[in-house]
């Protein structure tokens, strides 16, 4: 029996407009709220509202045997609440038809996995209980920010309670293992791996469209052979992708919304595969193998390593400076510094300043608003020494004041639990009075 | 291949970018065993470095024996007093001086001394377009005498001299186009330049350009067919260690350079209004403008009237080590040109690992991915980049460390690969019979 996975990433950043260092101290707003809500509009009437449209229809006329993934992020969810609530609603549409998994990532699209563990839990508990408002489900597999996943990270996701998470098949990791089975984590063996066909994941996300390419065009029943046609004891088959790639990275012109149509049916009907969503396919499958990972992998480009988010050293500085900040915002309550923090995290600030593309990386380029990796250095940091003062403003970390304020919560907290306890015993007296009148 | 080269000067006699270009490129050629180049200019001066080339000075070019009448010889030229718009390819510093001595030439006729040779100043005077001619005429008498399979000929001040060449000869002639009037003049170009560079480039049978900005202005503003017309880079001559960051600045304070000719085409003013806006954020920053030039008095009472002087400071024309010496000494180095067909000075500023911004409206931006570069009028962009520049460390890091780098992979030998290859071409274009002309 083998299985086909599908999960899609649902994903859009919040983007800084021109932030010029005059504005440091002066100007406390940061986002382009123009570009943010035109680009929302643009891709979710290319892609996310016909999309799901498309999707709800095949779960419906494949009656349960199609099954499939989101992640969303927090900030994905916050524009479309913002700018586009009716995405929201069809993707609860989605919810309701029982064959859509919601999975679970960090609140921020962050790569907050990379330094704090503490704070790496507190974002995916906001995120899933953001999912869990929206869609009435808890999120049971997790998936990185862009795949990232590194032993370490396994551990933790692990001890979060998660069963699996999904990661990319790197070649380098697996050597000549296949990617089509469910490994286990090497730091945390009761953690399942589901990983990334890159192979098949690609042939639809990037070359569908491509002309020069020897297999174009792909049809749906090229492309389901092309899938039964794998060793037979192989298990589980990932296909994981940018839900953009549906009407926005291929267009709706390529003919990728007929091939979508069309997949469901011509995988059902070979014999022995299913659609199963993550967490099905956790429970039916049993890890082969260990899988080690000691430095951190991700999806991206030939390397799939982050020297797209942290390779250079503007990279690298923007994120220390950016965590230097933990302490003193984990004591702060202000909810306009804290929203802002959010979206200081957002991995996209940092893609925006990779310099990799001088070489190659197109896809740098395409979804970049700035004109150069610079730019985006010099906006972000100037927005983070604006956010830096006024988190200043609001919290000391004098250590003085620390330890004061660590008081003042612990008296509160005390008095809190005084009151309790004499609202418990009147009520006892009462209750005894009564007892006594009766 | 030989190739005979029309200039206007060569190291050391030179006044900016024009002949140490020239230069580069030659001994970029002289790596290739079957390209032979004779340089030709209107004075040598004898000290030259002839290790790649053979020199020739036109005024050592004895014409009285070449039967070349003086009667025709003043029909043949029309003398034009030089206005003071004109300026020819940065050289300007001299013509700037000279201009400002008031120095007058009245001589109506073709000189000659003793030997019946014509006398050339090699300078950028008042009598520059008399020069011009004057040197056409050499040139007539130095293709006939010499034996060449192309002829090369560098910026306007030398397209006369090509075209005499060619029409001698009949060998294919190449235009290299180092700067346009519109560069130099912003925009009100001088009609009789104008002329000459366009005359230059349609009797040419290949133009090289420095940069894609320069080739477009040559295609439309020219309207040369674009076919005929190729971007060659420049590149940068490598420096010795031991002339780099000789000095050290002696104040604890951040320096921020801005080094050319202060004249429109540099854009300085856009420089001192960015500093005036950094200036509002940060006080332990120095602006300094080195170079001097005819709006150079306007740039001072600016930075008064803006209240800066106390950290805005103007050194006068720079020379050799100095440059080097100012180049150690500074933080970020801007160059906000307004038109500018290449720009080699980012390439020092780099080889001295200054991080460096520049201005999208020159040809260097075409080829350099670790420089800031900014819009020249974007005065808001330029101050950003350079205040980032100062205050966060791994922005000038990545550019000191990668920047060098790119720099050094830019080799004469590359641009005189290219060349070569334009030479083949313009041979083989009149071979087949198929000139634009």
């Amino acid at each position: 029996m083998k299985t086909v996975c599908l999960y899609f990433q649902v994903h859009q950043p919040f983007r800084y407009r021109r932030y010029r260092f005059f504005d440091i101290g002066n100007d406390h707003y940061y986002y382009d709220d123009y570009s943010n809500e035109a680009i929302l509009h643009k891709v979710s009437e290319k892609c996310y509202l016909p999309a799901n449209k498309l999707i709800l229809s095949l779960i419906k006329k494949h009656g349960g045997k199609f099954r499939v993934a989101f992640s969303l992020s927090g900030i994905a969810l916050e524009q479309f609440s913002l700018y586009a609530p009716e995405v929201i609603k069809s993707f609860q549409e989605l919810a309701k038809t029982g064959c859509v998994e919601f999975l679970s990532e960090t609140y921020s699209h962050s790569m907050v996995s990379m330094v704090d563990p503490e704070l790496f839990a507190k974002q995916v508990k906001m995120h899933d209980d953001l999912i869990e408002k929206y869609f009435g489900q808890r999120p049971t597999v997790f998936r990185n920010t862009e795949l990232i996943y590194s032993d370490e990270i396994g551990e933790q996701v692990a001890a979060m309670g998660f069963k699996a998470m999904l990661t990319e098949g790197a070649r380098h990791i697996l050597g000549w293992k296949s990617p089509n089975y469910i490994y286990c984590g090497a730091a945390a063996p009761q953690l399942k791996l589901l990983l990334r066909n890159y192979k098949l994941s690609d042939d639809v996300a990037f070359r569908f469209s491509n002309k020069g390419w020897n297999e174009y065009p792909l049809t749906a029943d090229k492309f389901a052979n092309w899938i039964a046609k794998i060793n037979q004891h192989e298990e589980i088959v990932n296909l994981f992708m940018d839900y953009e790639t549906l009407g926005e990275h291929q267009w709706k012109e390529s003919g990728i919304f007929d091939f979508m149509t069309k997949l469901p049916a011509a995988i059902i009907a070979k014999k022995g595969i299913s659609f199963r969503t993550p967490s099905e396919a956790a429970n039916k499958h049993n890890p082969i193998s260990v899988v080690s990972v000691p430095h951190p992998i991700s999806w991206a480009d030939e390397e799939r390593d982050l020297s797209a988010w942290l390779g250079n050293e503007m990279q690298k500085e923007a994120f220390d400076k950016l965590y230097s900040l933990k302490d003193q915002v984990a004591l702060c309550k202000d909810p306009d510094i804290l929203k802002d923090w959010n979206y200081l995290q957002i991995s996209d600030h940092f893609y925006y300043m990779c310099t990799k593309f001088f070489s190659d990386g197109e896809v740098h380029k395409y979804f970049n608003p700035y004109e150069n990796p610079y730019e985006a250095f010099i906006n972000y940091m100037n927005v983070l020494s604006d956010f830096h003062i006024r988190l200043d403003a609001k919290v000391t970390i004098d250590p003085v004041a620390i330890e004061l304020e660590r008081l003042r919560s612990l008296i509160d907290e005390k008095d809190k639990k005084i009151e309790e306890l004499e609202v418990k015993s009147a009520k006892k007296r009462t209750h005894k009075k009564v007892e006594k009148a009766g | 291949m030989r190739v005979l080269m029309f200039g206007w000067e060569f190291p050391p006699h030179i006044s900016g970018g024009l002949g140490t270009a020239c230069y580069g490129l030659t001994k970029g050629l002289a790596t290739f065993d079957d390209v032979e180049v004779t340089f030709v200019v209107p004075k040598a001066y004898g000290d030259e470095d002839q290790s790649s080339i053979r020199l020739i000075g036109a005024g050592d070019v004895s014409i009285t024996r070449k039967n070349v009448k003086f009667e025709d010889l003043q029909r043949k030229i029309e003398y034009y007093e030089v206005e003071s718009g004109l300026i020819p390819y940065m050289g300007p510093e001299e013509f700037w001086q000279l201009k400002s001595l008031e120095h007058k030439d009245s001589s109506r006729y073709i000189e000659t001394d003793e030997m019946g040779k014509l006398t050339f100043s090699g300078k950028y005077g008042n009598d520059l377009l008399y020069e011009i001619y004057k040197y056409s005429l050499v040139a007539e008498v130095i293709a006939k005498e010499n034996d060449f399979d192309v002829i090369h000929a560098h910026d306007w001040l030398a397209y006369p001299a090509g075209i005499a060449a060619k029409k001698a000869t009949g060998k294919p002639l190449v235009v290299h186009v180092h700067a346009t009037d519109f560069d130099r003049s912003g925009g009100s170009v001088n009609p009789q330049v104008f002329a000459i560079e366009k005359e230059g480039m349609d009797c040419a049978d290949r133009v090289i350009t420095v940069s894609n900005l320069t080739r477009n202005i040559v295609i439309e503003k020219y309207g040369i067919a674009p076919e005929k017309v190729i971007t060659v880079y420049n590149a940068v001559e490598p420096v010795s260690s031991e002339l780099k960051n000789q000095m050290k600045k002696g104040v604890d304070e951040k320096i921020v350079t801005f080094l050319g000719r202060i004249t429109m085409q540099k854009g300085p003013e856009y420089f001192i209004e960015a500093a005036y806006q950094v200036l509002q954020k940060m006080d332990n920053v120095r602006f300094v403008m080195a170079g001097s030039g005819d709006m150079m008095n306007r740039m001072i009472k600016r930075a008064a009237r803006l209240g800066i002087s106390d950290h805005f400071h103007f050194t006068g024309f720079l020379q050799g080590d100095d440059v080097f010496n100012m180049f150690g000494m500074s933080d970020v180095y801007v160059m906000p040109s307004i038109s500018e067909p290449f720009g080699i000075s980012p390439l020092e500023a780099m080889q001295s690992n200054v991080p460096t911004i520049i201005s999208y409206q020159s040809g260097v931006s075409e080829i350099l991915n670790y420089a800031l570069k900014v819009d020249f009028w974007d005065v808001n962009a330029m101050a950003d980049a350079i205040y980032a520049l100062l205050n966060y460390p791994a922005l000038s890091q990545i550019l000191r460390k990668y920047g060098k780098e790119e720099v050094e992979s830019l080799q004469w030998k590359h641009s005189a690969q290219k060349t070569r290859e334009v030479y083949l071409e313009a041979i083989a274009s009149v071979e087949s019979g198929i000139t634009e002309n």
